[in-house]
């Protein structure tokens, strides 16, 4: 009963690791709780996007993730 | 060697590899002989600032997926008759290509256009994130404010 959490981008250094798997079901304190305050404090901003099963959440606090969900975090891009 | 065989009206590709520009716009063109002009983008890896290397990541459930709605949207948007938008992963050194976009349309300002609008919005509103690797180790880039006024252009 677990559910995967992605580090994507600049999270990946501050977390230490690419996945993290933490106990299901995982809702938005739940996931606030998992990453540790640093984190913690990236998914306050706006600009950070979360993703459940693959789609962008419209509200992230509405965050619930079941057993065998991937739930990645998803800071600002930088790409082309 | 296989001829390159593109999708047509949109060839959407992610790639960890070099990629055969020449090639890539030779069978781009034979795919759309309607077109009355097809306009092309390379981006590459400017070799200033000490960047010694750079590395793109993405997230594979958004990054395509996304790509192909906004290349799709481009179609609808600027009447093109294609599209091909391709766009490397991976670390990359200097000179080397990022991204590869043409656009083919009847008339010239649509391919320009769209060429463009695929860009800015390639830049700032993909699911890409860039880090380079200069003298004391690698960096992440943060998304520039410049970047984020060209996509505010098209709204």
């Amino acid at each position: 009963m677990s559910v995967t959490i992605l580090f994507l981008g600049p999270l990946r250094d501050l977390a230490g690791e690419a996945e993290r798997e933490v106990a299901a079901p995982l809702d938005w304190d739940g996931l606030l709780g998992a990453v540790g305050t640093d984190i913690a404090a990236q998914l306050e901003d706006e600009r950070v996007n979360v993703a459940c099963k693959g789609k962008v959440l419209a509200d992230k606090r509405a965050l619930m993730a079941e057993d065998g969900d991937e739930v990645a975090l998803l800071p600002p891009v930088s790409g082309g | 060697m296989a001829r390159l065989v593109l999708s047509a009206p949109l060839d959407v590709r992610l790639l960890d590899k070099g990629m055969s520009v020449g090639e890539a716009l030779a069978a781009f063109n034979a795919a759309h002989g309607e077109a009355g002009g097809v306009v092309s983008f390379l981006g590459k890896v400017r070799p200033d600032g000490g960047v010694r290397a750079l590395e793109l990541t993405f997230y594979a459930p958004l990054t395509l997926p996304g790509m192909e709605e906004l290349a799709q949207t481009a179609i609808n948007r600027f009447v093109l008759e294609g599209a091909l938008v391709w766009h490397r992963v991976g670390v990359m050194t200097p000179g080397e290509a990022i991204v590869l976009v043409a656009t083919a349309a009847r008339h010239r300002r649509s391919a320009f256009e769209a060429a463009d609008f695929l860009m800015d919005h390639l830049k700032s509103a993909a699911w890409f994130w860039k880090r380079e690797r200069r003298d004391d180790g690698w960096h992440w880039i943060e998304p520039r404010g410049e970047d984020h006024a060209d996509l505010v252009r098209w709204k």
